[in-house]
């Protein structure tokens, strides 16, 4: 026997010497730099997080108040039908702003001469009228009598009772005179104009008017677009996965297929959108700005991040729980329906769900087939123009005036809100369904 | 080195001649993994193949279902017939095949489904039940053969993984049993499980050998001397000998079979 001590590479004291504890709390010192790092990190990319979701929150929140006038309107039989006729042409014809305009007058005797009139109806939204003419055409009984009616009040108005327009801003630089400013004063002290909350911005189509305006057209046309995009991107990606995986031999062909699919997961999404626009519109003349090729264009942008997911988690089922089921004599195609699609199920779903959140949010490629169009009707057909909560984004932030400020975070808001659902549920969905073997 | 070997007389149904091989040669790409192979297989038997790892058993057994044709690259040549019909044929169906010459993995690899739908799954595909009481059957009879109904009776509802390693490859071989098959292979099925584990697979195999012919691949040789009536030794993708696994343990008649089983090398 040989003492094993010496035939050790060192000697074995050398792990209690001094040299050896300080080694040791290097290592230790290195470990916790490293987390420390870490911790950093994760701090840095949450506060940004939360500066980002304030900021839009902040903005957004008024959104959701709306200032209205509660006036009591007379409906002037000579305003609106001064032959005395209720035929609906005659009706849509009538002048309404003139009873706007008096029921105005009334509270705000000061508004006198061609100018203060026009100065007071300013204070009012465009919207005011029409929703008057929808009253009378529902309701011609309404003609003659007095109802006290809540009347949209204009944007300005809006914006300088939320404090966005400052008072305190010289006179030319702001968008309410100071005559304005007085009557609006005076109408809040008696309660005739308030704030009040409203989900208008969620639940109106477009328009060029910002107190107006609000995002539903957008959010159908988002789901019309996403729901075509789904149900070609799926089928199509899922198939092209378990062939590639599962039955094509391995040779240049397939290799310059993966090569290719990955190589398309990369290209810029504006890329499709040109693809969209000639191969869609100008060759096979299918509709523009239409939800149906904003799903294609947003389908083949899908298509191989679908694939190349699906392809992932086919090939992440462990083969074992091929060969059991190819030894008992299941057929191929038994396997993969029986048993590997089943498995790879939750990794694909959640490689969809990504996929799609993704298409949710995209811009570019459907400026391009003209979704940007401005849409006022909701749509109610694939193939009707409409636009998408992005593309209604990007419209809004760039329009000038100061209620859209508000109105683009809002739909920020909803947008987000839908990516944020999208991925939990991705999350659970993984959770739920993933299975151990 | 001394090994206990299997008492049980191996004459007692032995059909002669249930696999032939004749002449296998099996290439992954340019190498070639199997060198020549002749090999005959009795019926009700247990045959064993041994020899040190890469040497082609594995390869051997999975051509005898032709799981080989999963591995794109892999080319099999010579003659493998079962009940003299050439399995290689292009008349044979690998699915059919496959039903007939059933397989239990190194690994258990139960089904991440319930015990009850483990075994039935072979039977439904292959239309051998229908659901109800005529499947019920299968699977109770099948669990009974290979040991396990006792044990998971009260369970069959449970996921097929949630039972103990030794429990899973028992329930892998009830599963192979339930297609009715005439050969089991069996590729190291004991090698994932403790000793009590393979204890209970070894006894099994025995009684299993009355209804099925069975080819074990094993690294381990006391275990090919309990189980097998015959055994194989492979070497380097040669098949070196292949004689009754008294004669190969006791009195090997070439130099490497020596070398091997008294643990030379391996």
């Amino acid at each position: 026997m040989t003492d094993l001590s010496s035939t050790a590479p060192f000697s074995r004291s050398s792990h209690r010497s001094e040299a050896f504890e300080a080694r040791l709390q290097r290592r230790y010192r290195s470990e916790r730099m490293f987390q420390r790092a870490g911790i950093g990190a994760i701090i840095f990319a949450g506060l940004m997080l939360v500066m980002l979701l304030t900021t839009i929150v902040l903005n957004g929140y008024t959104a959701f108040w709306q200032s209205r006038f509660d006036v009591s309107v007379y409906f002037d039989p000579e305003a609106i039908s001064p032959s005395g006729s209720i035929d609906p042409e005659t009706l849509s014809a009538g002048d309404y702003p003139a009873l706007v305009r008096s029921a105005l007058t009334e509270l705000v005797p000061a508004a006198t001469g061609r100018d203060g009139k026009r100065a007071l109806m300013e204070l009012v939204s465009s919207a005011a009228g029409y929703t008057l003419r929808a009253m009378v055409m529902a309701d011609p009984k309404l003609i003659g009598t007095h109802q006290t009616v809540s009347l949209l009040a204009s944007d300005n108005t809006d914006q300088f009772i939320k404090g966005h327009i400052a008072r305190s801003a010289l006179p030319g630089e702001r968008t309410v005179s100071d005559r304005q400013i007085g009557w609006i004063d005076d109408l809040r002290a008696k309660g005739v104009l308030k704030s009040h909350f409203s989900l208008d911005v969620l639940t109106q189509p477009n328009s060029r008017q910002p107190e107006q305006a609000g995002m539903w057209g957008a959010l159908i046309g988002s789901i019309m677009t996403m729901l075509v995009t789904l149900a070609l991107a799926v089928p199509v990606g899922v198939a092209a996965a378990v062939y590639l995986e599962e039955f094509a031999p391995q040779n240049r062909w397939t290799d310059l297929i993966e090569v290719n699919i990955n190589n398309l997961a990369a290209v810029p999404s504006i890329v499709f959108g040109l693809l969209g626009l000639s191969m869609f519109l100008n060759f096979f003349g299918l509709p523009r700005s239409s939800a149906l090729i904003g799903g294609v264009v947003l389908a083949l942008m899908t298509l191989p991040t679908i694939i190349i997911a699906s392809r992932a988690a086919l090939k992440s089922v462990p083969p074992s729980i091929r060969e059991a089921a190819l030894g008992i004599g299941a057929s191929p195609l038994q396997v993969i329906l029986h048993h590997v699609l089943p498995l790879a199920a939750p990794g694909i779903l959640t490689g969809t769900i990504l996929g799609l959140a993704r298409a949710l949010g995209e811009t570019a490629p459907l400026l391009l087939i003209g979704m940007v169009a401005f849409v006022v009707n909701v749509p109610a057909a694939l193939s009707d123009p409409s636009t998408v909560l992005p593309v209604q984004i990007f419209m809004w932030a760039d329009a000038p005036e100061r209620g859209w400020t508000e109105r683009t975070s809002a739909a920020i808001m909803l947008l987000l809100g839908f990516l944020i659902l999208m991925n939990a549920l991705a999350v659970l969905l993984r959770k739920k369904f993933e299975r151990r073997w | 080195m001394r090994f206990e070997l299997s008492d049980r007389s191996s004459g007692d149904r032995a059909t002669p001649g249930k696999i032939t091989a004749r002449a296998v040669d099996v290439y992954y790409g340019a190498k070639r993994a199997l060198h020549n192979i002749t090999l005959n297989i009795d019926g009700n038997r247990v045959t064993a193949l041994i020899g040190p790892s890469g040497c082609g058993k594995s390869t051997f057994l999975r051509c005898l279902n032709r799981m080989n044709d999963t591995i794109d690259i892999c080319r099999v040549h010579g003659q493998i017939e079962l009940d003299g019909e050439d399995i290689y044929a292009k008349t044979i169906d690998t699915v059919q095949l496959r039903a007939r010459v059933g397989m239990v993995f190194q690994k258990p690899n139960p089904f991440p489904k319930s015990i009850y739908d483990n075994i039935a799954y072979g039977p439904r595909i292959h239309g051998l039940a229908q659901r109800g009481p005529e499947m019920d059957e299968i699977v109770q009879s099948s669990l009974e053969r290979a040991g396990l109904w006792n044990e998971v009776k009260d369970r069959l509802k449970e996921p097929g993984t949630g039972l103990s390693g030794g429990q899973q490859q028992r329930l892998c071989i009830a599963r192979a049993i339930a297609v009715s098959p005439e050969v089991i292979l069996m590729d190291e099925p004991c090698s994932a499980l403790d000793p009590i584990a393979t204890a209970h697979i070894e006894e099994l195999i025995d009684e299993l050998r009355e209804n099925y012919t069975i080819i074990i691949v094993t690294h381990n040789m006391q275990q090919a001397a309990r189980v097998s009536q015959k055994t194989a030794f492979f070497h380097l993708g040669e098949m070196v000998e292949c004689n009754d696994t008294e004669e190969i343990f006791t009195n090997p008649r070439d130099e490497r079979t020596h070398g091997y089983i008294t643990g030379r090398y391996g």
